[in-house]
Parts: C-alpha cells; sequence; structure tokens
C-alpha cells in the first residue's frame, strides 16, 4: 500500500507543479500585456504632464504713453519706422526709476518678449488715433518669466542655478503684486509661425505645411493607390509580371522610409530639379511611401465583394469595366477610404524622409502654396526637440498633443467608417 | 503659373467632354437610332485624348526644361567663366538663379553676371510660354480629332476601356518604378562613392569618420569611411530593441490569443496597438527627454557611468515602439493554428501553457520568426529615435551604456543642411542607404516568404 501512496503523492505532486507552472506561465502573459500598456500609459503621461502648460502664455500689462516723442518720430506719417523697441525700454524704466546701471538694464529689458515692439507697431499701424494717447496693454513676456510663473523654475535654488536673477524675482515681484502679470490662453502658439523666441513661436506654420504636404500625398496616392489595386485584383492575369508586382508592393511596405527620402532626393531634387523643402516634393515622396498601404488595404476591400456581384452585371451584359466601376468599386469604397486615411495619418507622423528633401529649414512665414519653402509638423517637433530653450521643452510636448490629436481624430474617422460601411455577405 | 495652367487644362477637359456628348447626342436624336456607344463615352474619349497628352507635355517639358535653359545661359558666357570644375559651375548656376530672383549672391554681381540673369529669366518666360502653347494645342487637337469621329458606329467605349485599361496597369506599374528608382538613385551614387573610397574599405574599415577637408589647402579630417562602427552600432541597438520586443509582444500575443477573455482581449488589443500609431518622432523625444535622463540617473545611482545618449536608452524605446509589430504578426499566426491541434493536446492530459509551448508555437514557428524578421527590418531602418536619442559619434564597442552610431543616423547628419551633392561625404550616405536597402529587402523577402509558405500550410 504504501507504494502505491506514494506514486499517488508523487502524482500530486507533479500535477501540482504543471499546474504552478500553468500559472506561472499565464501571469508571465499577463505581465507582458500590462508592460505594453504601461508603454502606453507612461509615454500619454510623460508628454501630456510636459506639454498642457504650453498652452497657457504669461503676460504682462504696460502702461504705454504713445507719443511722437516717446516713439521718436516727428508726425504720425512716419510710424511704420518709430522705435518701438525704445518705446518699451523707455516704459520699463519708468516703471522701476530705481534701475540705474547698465547690467540691471540690460536685465529688465529682457523680461518682456521682444514681440512687445511688435504688438505695439501692428496696434498703431492699424489704429493711428492712438497716437498720444496712454494705453494700458498685455504685452508677452520672455520665456524664462513664463517658465517661472508656470512653476517650472525653482524659486529656491542658489542664484547662479537658474535663469532668473534675484533682482528679476524682485521686479516680477512688484509686478504680481500691481496685478500686472496674467496667465491667458496661449492663441500665439496657434496663430504664429516658427520663432527663436520660444513664447513667440507657433505652430500654424507647420500645421498649414502639413496640410499641403497631405493634399498632394491625397491627391496622388489614393486614385494611384486604387486604380493599381482595381488592375491587380480585377483585371491582371496571374503570371510573372503581376507576381513581380505583388512581391515590389508587399517589400515597399517594409521598406525603411528613410530609403524614400534618399529617393526624394536623387530623383525630384537632383533629376527633376524641384526646389527643396517645398510641399510639394514633400507631398510626392510621401506618396510613394503610402501607396503600398492604401493597395494593400484596396485590395482587400475589393476582394471582399462577393464575384455574384459580378457574375450578376456581367449576366446582365455590363463590360468588365462597367462591372467594376459601376458595382464593385462603389461597394468596396469604405474599405478603400479607411486604408487610405491610415495610410495619411501615417504620412502625416513621418518625419525622416522629409529630413532628406530639406524640410527641416528654419521657417518663420507661413507657406501659401505647394512651392512655397515650408515645414511639417513632426519636423518642428524634431526642430524644437532640438532647442536648448528651457521653454521649448513645453512647446514640443504641446505640439506633439496636437500632432496625436490629429491622427486619433483621423484613426477614430477611419474605424467609424469601417463600422458605418461593414457589410457581412 | 502651373497652378493656373491645370486650372485652364480642367476646364477645357470638362469642356470638351460636354461638346463631344453633345454631338453624340444630337447624333442620336437626328439618326434616330441608339449609337453604338452611350455618349457619355464619347464625351469621355474626347476628355482623355485632351488630357493626357497635355499632361504628358506638361511632365516632359518639366524634366527638361530647366536643363536647357541652363545650357543656354552658360553658352552665353565667356569660357573663362564656364570652364570651371564641376562644382565651380553648379555655384555659378546658383548665382544666376538667385540674381535672377533676387536673392542674395556669393560673388560680386558682374555686368556678364547681370546679363545672364536677365537671359536666365527670359528664357523662363519663353518656356512657360511654350509650355502653355504646346500644352493646350495638343490637347485642342486631340479633343478635335476625337469629336470628328463621333458617328454611330464609333466603338467609343471600346476605346475607352482600352485607354482605361492602359492606366490602370500604369499605375500598378509604378510600385515597380518606384523600387527601381531606389535601386538606381541610390546605386549610381554608391558606385560615385565607391570610385573615391574603394569599397572592400569601406565594408570593413574600422574607422568612420567623414569629416573631409571641403577646400584642397583646408587642415581637417581626410575622412575615414569604415562603416563596421556604424553597422556594429546598429545591429547593438536592434538586438536591444528586438530584446524588449519579442519577449513582450510575443508573450502578449500568447495570453490575449490563449488565455485572456473576451472582453478583456476587445479592449487591450487596440489599446496596445496605439504603440503603432505613434509617430516615430514621439518616440525620439520620449526617449531623449524621458528614458536617457532618467537611465543615467538610475547608472547614477548604482556608481554606472551611463552616456545621455545611450544605446540602451535608444534601444529600449525602439523596443516600445515594435512590440505591437510583433504581438499582432503573432497573434495572427497563433490564431491560424488549427483549433485540432490544442484539442488533442488537450486530450492527451496537457495544461494549458505545455499546449502552447510544446503544441502550438513549435507549430506556429515560422511564421512567428517572419514577424520577428518584420520586426528586425524595422528597427533596422527606423531613423528618427536614434537621431533624437542615439549619438553621432561612431564607436566600437558592444556596451550598451555608451555612445554607438547607426546607418540612418549617419545617413541624416550627412545629408541635412548640406547643399553640395558631389562629395564623398555626402556619396557615403548614398553608399550607407544601399547598404540599407539591401539589408531590409532580404530581410523581408525571407520573412514574406516564410508567412506566405506558412499561411498555406493550415488553409
Amino acid at each position: 500500500m504504501p507504494n502505491i501512496n506514494q506514486k499517488q503523492h508523487r502524482l500530486e505532486e507533479r500535477l501540482a507543479r504543471r499546474y504552478r507552472a500553468d500559472r506561472r506561465f499565464r501571469r508571465l502573459g499577463l505581465l507582458a500585456v500590462f508592460f505594453g500598456l504601461a508603454c502606453v500609459l507612461l509615454l500619454f503621461v510623460s508628454i501630456f504632464s510636459r506639454g498642457y502648460s504650453a498652452f497657457w502664455q504669461t503676460q504682462i500689462r504696460l502702461p504705454f504713453t504713445l507719443t511722437t516723442e516717446s516713439l521718436k518720430i516727428n508726425s504720425a506719417s512716419e510710424l511704420n519706422r518709430a522705435d518701438y523697441n525704445g518705446l518699451v525700454k523707455q516704459t520699463l524704466r519708468t516703471l522701476f526709476p530705481e534701475v540705474k546701471k547698465r547690467q540691471e538694464k540690460r536685465e529688465l529689458y529682457g523680461l518682456i518678449s521682444t514681440g512687445a515692439a511688435h504688438q505695439i507697431r501692428e496696434l498703431l499701424l492699424a489704429d493711428p488715433s492712438l497716437l498720444g494717447e496712454t494705453i494700458e496693454l498685455w504685452v508677452p513676456a520672455d520665456d524664462d518669466v513664463d517658465m517661472l510663473f508656470k512653476g517650472k523654475i525653482n524659486r529656491n535654488l542658489a542664484e547662479n542655478e537658474r535663469r532668473i536673477s534675484d533682482l528679476e524675482m524682485a521686479w516680477l515681484d512688484v509686478l504680481d503684486g500691481q496685478d500686472r502679470v496674467q496667465k491667458v490662453f496661449n492663441r500665439t502658439f496657434f496663430t504664429a509661425g516658427d520663432s527663436r523666441e520660444p513664447e513667440l513661436a507657433g505652430i500654424r506654420g507647420a500645421v498649414t505645411g502639413s496640410f499641403y504636404t497631405l493634399l498632394v500625398t491625397l491627391a496622388l496616392s489614393f486614385p494611384i493607390g486604387v486604380a493599381s489595386a482595381v488592375y491587380l485584383e480585377e483585371f491582371a492575369p496571374r503570371n510573372r509580371l503581376t507576381d513581380l508586382i505583388e512581391v515590389n508592393i508587399n517589400n515597399l511596405a517594409a521598406v525603411p522610409s528613410i530609403v524614400f527620402g534618399l529617393l526624394g532626393l536623387a530623383v525630384f531634387i537632383n533629376f527633376f530639379g524641384i526646389p527643396r523643402s517645398v510641399p510639394l516634393v514633400g507631398g510626392l515622396v510621401l506618396t510613394l511611401m503610402t501607396l503600398p498601404t492604401i493597395i494593400i488595404a484596396s485590395r482587400a476591400a475589393l476582394r471582399a465583394v462577393p464575384p455574384s456581384i459580378r457574375e450578376a452585371a456581367l449576366g446582365v451584359g455590363a463590360s468588365r469595366l462597367q462591372v467594376v466601376f459601376h458595382h464593385v468599386l462603389p461597394l468596396a469604397m469604405p474599405g478603400m477610404l479607411t486604408g487610405t486615411i491610415i495610410g495619411m495619418a501615417q504620412a502625416l507622423g513621418e518625419t525622416a524622409p522629409l529630413l532628406m528633401i530639406g524640410m527641416v529649414a528654419f521657417i518663420v512665414d507661413i507657406p501659401g502654396g505647394l512651392t512655397d519653402p515650408a515645414t511639417v509638423l513632426p519636423v518642428q517637433i524634431y526642430l524644437w526637440a532640438d532647442s536648448p530653450e528651457r521653454a521649448f521643452l513645453e512647446k514640443t510636448s504641446a505640439a506633439i498633443m496636437v500632432l496625436l490629436l490629429f491622427l486619433v481624430f483621423m484613426n477614430t474617422a477611419a474605424i467609424l467608417l469601417r463600422k458605418q460601411f461593414e457589410r457581412r455577405w | 503659373m502651373s497652378l493656373q495652367l491645370f486650372t485652364l487644362l480642367a476646364l477645357l477637359t470638362v469642356a470638351v467632354f460636354l461638346l463631344a456628348r453633345g454631338r453624340a447626342r444630337a447624333i442620336e436624336r437626328r439618326v434616330g437610332q441608339r449609337l453604338h456607344s452611350r455618349p457619355a463615352y464619347h464625351g469621355l474619349l474626347a476628355a482623355l485624348w485632351c488630357l493626357i497628352p497635355a499632361l504628358l507635355v506638361i511632365l516632359l517639358l518639366a524634366g527638361g526644361e530647366s536643363l536647357v535653359v541652363e545650357r543656354l545661359v552658360t553658352a552665353a558666357l565667356p569660357e573663362s567663366m564656364t570652364q570651371v570644375s564641376a562644382f565651380q559651375y553648379e555655384l555659378l548656376i546658383n548665382d544666376i538663379k538667385a540674381l535672377a530672383s533676387g536673392n542674395v549672391v556669393s560673388r560680386a554681381v558682374t555686368p556678364e553676371l547681370e546679363s545672364a540673369a536677365a537671359h536666365y529669366s527670359s528664357l523662363l518666360d519663353r518656356a512657360a510660354i511654350a509650355r502653355l502653347l504646346a500644352s493646350i494645342g495638343l490637347a485642342l487637337m486631340g479633343a478635335f480629332w476625337i469629336i470628328g469621329r463621333v458617328r454611330p458606329d464609333f466603338q467609343a467605349r471600346n476605346q475607352v476601356e482600352s485607354l482605361v485599361r492602359a492606366l490602370l496597369i500604369l499605375c500598378s506599374a509604378l510600385a515597380v518604378l518606384t523600387t527601381i528608382g531606389i535601386v538606381l538613385s541610390v546605386l549610381f551614387e554608391a558606385i560615385r562613392f565607391f570610385q573615391a573610397v574603394p569599397i572592400f574599405d569601406f565594408l570593413f574599415g574600422l574607422k568612420w569618420s567623414p569629416q573631409t577637408a571641403i577646400r584642397a589647402d583646408q587642415v581637417g579630417g581626410s575622412g575615414s569611411f569604415g562603416a563596421i562602427p556604424v553597422f556594429a552600432g546598429t545591429l547593438l541597438i536592434s538586438a536591444i530593441a528586438l530584446l524588449v520586443a519579442v519577449p513582450v509582444g510575443l508573450m502578449s500575443a500568447i495570453y490575449l490569443s490563449e488565455y485572456a477573455g473576451r472582453r478583456f482581449r476587445a479592449w487591450a488589443k487596440p489599446l496596445l496597438e496605439i504603440l503603432a500609431g505613434i509617430p516615430t518622432v514621439v518616440y525620439g523625444f520620449f526617449a531623449a527627454l524621458t528614458v536617457a535622463p532618467s537611465l543615467r540617473g538610475l547608472g547614477e545611482s548604482v556608481g554606472l557611468q551611463v552616456s545621455s545618449e545611450s544605446a540602451l536608452a535608444a534601444g529600449l524605446v525602439m523596443g516600445i515602439m515594435i512590440i505591437p509589430f510583433i504581438s499582432s504578426l503573432s497573434d495572427d499566426v497563433i490564431n491560424a493554428v488549427p483549433q485540432s491541434l490544442r484539442d488533442g493536446s488537450y486530450g492527451l492530459g496537457a495544461t494549458r501553457s505545455e499546449t502552447i509551448r510544446l503544441v502550438i508555437l513549435p507549430a506556429a514557428l515560422p511564421g512567428i520568426v517572419g514577424s520577428v524578421l518584420l520586426a528586425a527590418s524595422r528597427a533596422i531602418g527606423e531613423t528618427m529615435i536614434v537621431v533624437m536619442a542615439a549619438g553621432l559619434a561612431a564607436n566600437l564597442t558592444a556596451n550598451p551604456l555608451q555612445t554607438v552610431s547607426t546607418v540612418t543616423v549617419q545617413i541624416v547628419t550627412l545629408l541635412v543642411g548640406d547643399q553640395e551633392f558631389d562629395s564623398a561625404k555626402t556619396l557615403a550616405a548614398f553608399a550607407l542607404g544601399l547598404v540599407l536597402f539591401l539589408l531590409t529587402l532580404v530581410l523581408n523577402i525571407i520573412a514574406l516568404v516564410v508567412v506566405r509558405r506558412y499561411r498555406e500550410q493550415y488553409d
């Protein structure tokens, strides 16, 4: 009997061990899933926690005396070349008359963004009747001041370890005490182009560039992609050539994007002589890059249309082209559009090939067309991420948030489209 | 200019369509019997004949125009200015163009240069007019040729169909053309590079410092193009990425397809796939500003020297990026393993983990290998993460805490901001591009073949 008991015991032990191994394996799998989800969470949290503050901007209210003397001009007709920088400095000096040393004065002037002078200029040029009056105006603060009021500069650090001196902090506290400091929604971020000054930099130029680039991509890749898919799925004979095309498309989908950039540089810029940095070249390169995605999705959509539709149309006397264009294509269109949107989302986030064709230039102006030098949103993110100023860090994160918002929007549209029109035959 | 031209062409096409269709309808009414083709087909055919030749002409002219104009301009210049090195010649052309568009010029503006610039802009104007006349003229000729042929027995539909079919073939051939374009453009520049630097030195040299002297009298690096350190750095970072992504991706795929309940799977899978949709520049930012500093801090707290551009940071983040590639591809192949194999294993008394490890994984292995190869190809070609988080200095090291450089980083740094196209430095980027393309091509083809063969096995 002990023998059987022992055997039974060993058997149970082994079974328990095997079950333990099974539970371990299962926990490992769960761990892997949670690791992946944690990465998603960490990524979003780290970007949102850095970036949300960029949507606010610190402004300082100053009383500007707009007279011909203060602007150093003779008459109202010379408003466009008046000394607005001098006016800002003068205003600051009147607010803090005790500042006399040259170095200290420079620090004082540094509190206000260089954009203030430009803002007054625009205001006066739009409404010259303001001349002779004293106006209270909210002007953007310098980026370091902005960082201080957002709590991103630690006031308790030693003076030489922070970008704001004790003196500057004292002035700012005085201004704050007089209710001359406020934080408002950062409109500049959405209306301005790029700038060397973080407080004046915005994403409008990059967003416009992205728009033009994607416009070219969409206009070319959708028709060409659909046409290739139609040919390969509906007309192509099964032979070596179509096999070659298929292998090619599958392979192109996995070619590193930077190689497309090299192609664009060698062919479009050096061979065809299209200028660098323009959305047209960017769009052409991204077209070649997104075509495989669109073709593969469109072929899947065509394959999902049952043969009975084609046979019925052929049976009532339609030609093969009529079958495709009148019957199959409309039914496959939602699937094709879904694939196109996903391809566009990919193109919107692409950076590397655009670096190759020179879309990394520092461009202040908002591009006005397909052949104006431009940059795109992801490249703008790359450029800002490289900038040394602390304030560009939050701008970068905020630009990423805008980019992700666009991507979420596009992907949601794709999912909704699929849900709306998905059909089981 | 081109926008107006295209608008004009589009309007013309619409007009021609309406005209031809109207004519066909009129003929139909007059004859009192139906035409061979519906009137709309006559309209379409005329429109196609109007549009296609004009577009072709515009494309052809756009390609050759700048070259011809340059030749004509420099032919009028004295030989002393044009008989110079290729680089100087290019500078001259750029200066003429800059002067013509009113930009800053790199040399003193001489009367010759000014007249060349004036010549250049007048030639450009003339070229634009020639383009306009040629394209519109051809469009009209094509359109009226068809409109003149509208008759009851004219087989417009058949002609439209064969034209459309040719267009479809052309579109699908574009994929092949792209591949050929990539191969040729990269290959030609690479061959030019190998004329300057022997291919053996490039492939097996141990020192990479592409800083060449621009002028002959300049002191500076003579430039050494031994790419082994760059390849080694690429492999190191990709290996770290795969070490993260393969276990996590594979285990998540196993859990999601074998253990997870339907509801857990329904929200966990799309959430994981978010990782695949995030632009790489975002990962680069994350790696450079979140992961690298914290790794550095972590290293300091245990007394390790971690570079702020360590291979580890770039590799880890790249690994996170390719998790969804491995997990969704593996998920597909695991789901493709027939249920009968599982049932058989359970019937013999195996636990779930034993079934997975001993039955399902071996059956799905080719597909999993394929997905890992695709992920590896993605890791090798990934650019933005390494550009932002890995270094420029190509150290030959296997220590993941040090800075290494990759093929893609070198391509970007060699080409960004460099206008001059013929130096060994810029050509080196194309040689690296060729290596990158060939490497990923081989990986992709093996992966595609493996996956396809495997899929057919259980179909």
